[in-house]
């Protein structure tokens, strides 16, 4: 005996997720089968689908833009429907906490750098900071959080163009902790409202805000209002201060990702999906083109998992789901092939920004997200991809790294599900 | 069986199969773990130290991202020695599970921590004794099982907490566990050890039919630990009793603690000690079919990763690629779900909490997914944080305070769960558990047994 199911979907991130909820709507019991700790902690929590081809953006509207991608890209495979699809998932996991479903077109969010990233869905402690609204804006950085510097973001806005005017400040945060403390202690802090001279965090960060208040119509934090508690946290400050306020996404570890990361496997929980976390695929069992068993390392011995269809979700380079060394490029499970230039000076640009061939690496998809060989044929008929591991998306400069996973997960999850009850 | 079911290692450097390859010495050989690559993979995105318990509730204390690979890279300064607040670090390894890159956090962890009571620890301190007392639990209820009783009452009385309190630096909050009547290892001799189990294992494999099996494709070796030994004797019987039935039969080789607590407190050469002897008394069995079973999820950590890790002993990596935990066990080799869906028990409630060691196996999800499905029970996850008291870490006076708060968040959940019974494998969240909410607390095989003995 091995551990047995219909689906196994291996990876942790947003297309694993979407995948293995995909497959579960079939009908089909379904395993997720993560390493570490989710990626989506490091992750901002915006879903963007499609905010720039080549030189071309920021869209207005990603669907209409599809045709303008190059003929590898993944969004071709999956069609509009997919990423409908995938956004509809999306929603349902996560309910009322994110906003954006109301429309096709793109938000344009603000992120720490000041700049803003087209997206499609957003956290709704975002929402009143949306550069599109209209509004002028207070950033507040703290100086203990040095990974937002909110009057640098203020002049980036500034310089963008954007229709509202923009001025950030630093303050010292109501509570002091150690030098390197983490957004989650500030969140922890909020949370429980801890007691401050002068009264709680909340009641001193609101009154340190409002004496810098001069008239502005909206007020910007580091995302870290909270963790527990946030929508209480947000509550209390806007009343405090008679102004809506927002968060500002910001790098890892995110308070936004690891929240997202808690709803997505609560939803997986509520769909019935198993879950084996803390261990990676290693190496699988092979029979007439299809994949037997999965082997996992446990702690130095390998355990089989088996299952009828296998969707891989391992992710791209930073995920390791993609490997290089000097030589070649690998997708180390199952060997799939990966595409890439012979000449390693060709991998990369001189530029930091150019279109780097290095981005756009991974799998080659057939019409039903299989893996192909060289020439074209499926590795394996029951092993399908999502998500970063797929090749062809340059999802950085395109910001379609989300809708890529979620458009991905839900076709290769459904088809998965669909083909493991035939 | 076929490969999949006893899948070996992969060999990972085909080139060293080629017959014309010559490895080339780089650098000396040295006994010293390497710890540098590991140290070299961390780029400080702090993973670890948001998913650290004690980071969390503890302000004062750095985190695994400066215990680890921080720490080693200063020691690399000869007139540097390891800082005091190692001996905060309470071992749950949460840190290795988080880390995207790959930092082996909790080898760099015990490591320093063996370190730091080597070199810097006054061996006459209060707290040296009262470390190295605790670490060694398994001597100690050795002793104190001798005259279960007695023991029992003498560490229940206020007087002896108190003095542990204040000459030893052990909280006089938490009660002592309480010594069994008769020790798990003595009922095994009483009921006629491993020949016994023989017999009750071919009975077993005689009724449930089917294909012949050889007696050598089931075997185990069961580790106890010592807290089934001598505290909770019921959950080693359950777990002779639910292997026996699925038709295994059961050896219980001498063994000593499997070392967690010793690592937690920097007592690496009393670990090293008892691995030595826990390996040369489990690796000879392995040729003969058997697999080592634990039912502490510590333990089955302890000889997973800590052990070859740690320690370079003739036969460790053979233990330790052979070292299951107990349901794990089931659910790899048998149809345990099949013989759940079958089962029914009375109708009970659970408050699962699934220990930090136990999650950093990959198992922390295996006894909700598989009760759910028992006609009778209903079981509910009490969240993902640790229970904070992480084996003899709670029991230390200065560190009492801490334990409960990171302990708080589990016994929320817990009061708000449908269950008021609590179902963990590790023997310390027990304790915690049934501290924090006056809980009885059982063990995943005492259900099992319940339902299918």
């Amino acid at each position: 005996m091995a551990i047995t199911d219909d689906v196994l979907v291996i990876g942790g991130g947003l297309a694993a997720c979407t995948a293995a909820l995909a497959a579960a709507e079939t009908g089909a019991r379904v395993r997720l089968l993560a390493h570490k700790k989710s990626t989506l902690r490091q992750a901002s929590g915006l879903i963007d689908v499609l905010g720039y081809s080549g030189s071309d953006g920021p869209f207005a509207n990603p669907f209409e833009n599809i045709d303008s991608l190059p003929a590898n890209h993944p969004y071709h495979v999956t069609g509009k429907d997919g990423i409908r699809d995938g956004l509809r998932i999306f929603d349902e996991a996560v309910g009322t906490a994110y906003q954006g479903g109301h429309t096709d077109t793109n938000a344009l969010v603000l992120t720490y750098g000041g700049t803003v990233k087209p997206t499609a869905r957003y956290p709704e402690s975002v929402a009143p900071g949306l550069a599109s609204a209209s509004g002028d804006m207070l950033l507040v950085g703290f100086d203990s959080i040095t990974d937002f510097d909110a009057p640098v973001a203020a002049q980036h806005l500034d310089a963008a163009g954007v229709p509202f005017s923009a001025r950030g400040i630093t303050i010292p945060f109501p509570e002091k902790f150690r030098a390197d403390a983490k957004v989650t202690r500030f969140a922890k802090a909020l949370d429980r409202n801890e007691s401050v001279s002068g009264g709680t965090v909340r009641s001193a960060l609101a009154d340190a805000v409002a004496e810098e208040l001069d008239g502005e119509a909206r007020v910007g934090f580091p995302a870290m209002l909270g963790d527990d508690h946030d929508e209480e946290v947000r509550d209390e400050l806007a009343e405090r201060l008679g102004v809506p306020v927002f968060e500002v996404p910001t790098g890892p570890p995110s308070l936004p990702g690891l929240k997202l990361e808690d709803r997505l496997f609560d939803a997986l929980d509520d769909a019935g999906v198993h879950i084996s976390s803390g261990n990676p695929a290693v190496d699988y069992e092979a029979e007439d083109g299809r994949i037997e068993t999965v082997l996992v390392d446990q702690k130095s011995r390998l355990t089989p998992y088996e299952a009828d269809q296998i969707v891989l979700a391992t992710g791209g380079l930073v995920g390791k789901g993609i490997g290089s060394d000097r030589e070649s490029v690998t997708e180390p499970v199952f060997g799939c092939r990966i595409p890439y230039p012979e000449d390693r000076y060709r991998w990369s640009e001189s530029e930091a920004f150019g279109d780097h061939a290095f981005a756009r690496f991974g799998v080659v998809p057939d019409d039903e997200l299989r893996p192909t060989d060289e020439d074209g044929e499926p590795h394996f008929e029951n092993l399908r991809a999502a998500g970063g591991v797929v090749g062809g998306a340059h999802v950085a400069h395109e910001k379609s790294a989300s809708g890529v996973s979620l458009a991905t997960g839900a076709v290769a999850g459904r088809l998965a599900g669909e083909e493991a009850q035939q | 069986m076929s490969d999949a079911e006893s899948p070996t290692k992969p060999t990972l450097t085909p080139a060293a199969q080629t017959e014309d390859f010559e490895p080339v010495e780089v650098f000396p050989e040295t006994t010293e773990m390497d710890l540098r690559p590991g140290s070299d993979n961390c780029y400080k995105c702090t993973a670890c130290d948001v998913s650290c318990p004690v980071a969390e509730v503890d302000d004062k204390f750095p985190g695994p991202k400066f215990q680890g690979p921080e720490q080693w890279r200063l020691k690399r300064k000869e007139d540097t020695s390891v800082d005091s607040s190692i001996m905060s670090c309470s071992n749950c390894m949460r840190c290795d599970d988080a880390c995207p890159s790959g930092v082996p956090l909790s080898q760099m962890h015990n490591t320093a921590r063996g370190e730091y009571v080597e070199t810097e620890m006054d061996k006459l301190s209060r707290e040296y004794i009262r470390n190295r007392i605790l670490s060694n639990y398994g001597t100690l209820a050795w002793f104190g099982s001798k005259v279960p009783r007695l023991t029992n009452a003498v560490m229940g009385n206020s007087l002896v907490q108190q003095i542990n309190e204040k000459v030893l630096g052990i909280t006089s909050e938490r009660d002592f566990p309480e010594f069994a009547t008769q020790t798990f290892r003595e009922w095994w001799e009483e009921r006629g050890g491993a020949a016994t189990s023989k017999e009750r294992a071919q009975e077993a494999r005689a009724e449930r039919g089917g294909p012949q099996v050889r007696s050598e494709d089931k075997r185990v070796a069961y580790f106890h630990g010592c807290y089934s030994n001598y505290n909770t004797p019921e959950v080693g019987k359950a777990m002779v009793r639910v292997f026996e039935s699925f038709g295994y039969e059961v050896v219980v080789p001498k063994q000593r603690c499997s070392g967690t607590p010793m690592f937690a407190n920097g007592m690496l050469d009393d670990a090293r000690r008892a691995a030595g002897i826990n390996v040369e008394n489990f690796s000879g069995l392995l040729n003969e079919g058997y697999d080592v079973i634990a039912s502490c999820t510590s333990c089955s950590m302890s000889l997973r990763q800590e052990y070859p890790e740690l320690f370079d002993i003739d036969g460790i990596e053979d233990v330790s690629e052979h070292t299951y935990e107990a349901l794990e066990y089931l659910r790899i080799h048998e149809d345990l779900e099949g013989a759940i869906a079958e089962a029914s028990v009375s109708d009970q409630a659970f408050a699962y909490h699934a220990p930090c060691h136990g999650r950093n196996q990959g198992l922390d999800r295996q006894a909700v997914e598989l009760f759910r499905e028992l006609d009778g029970v209903t079981i509910e996850d009490v969240g993902d944080s640790c229970s904070g008291i992480s084996g003899t870490y709670g029991w230390k006076s200065e560190k009492y305070d801490v334990s409960m708060q990171i302990g708080a968040d589990m016994f929320d959940h817990m009061e708000h769960a449908e269950g008021d019974v609590g179902m963990t494998e590790c023997p310390t969240c027990s304790m915690q558990m049934a501290h924090g909410s006056g809980y009885e607390i059982r063990h995943p095989l005492q259900l099992l047994e319940e339902a299918l003995v």
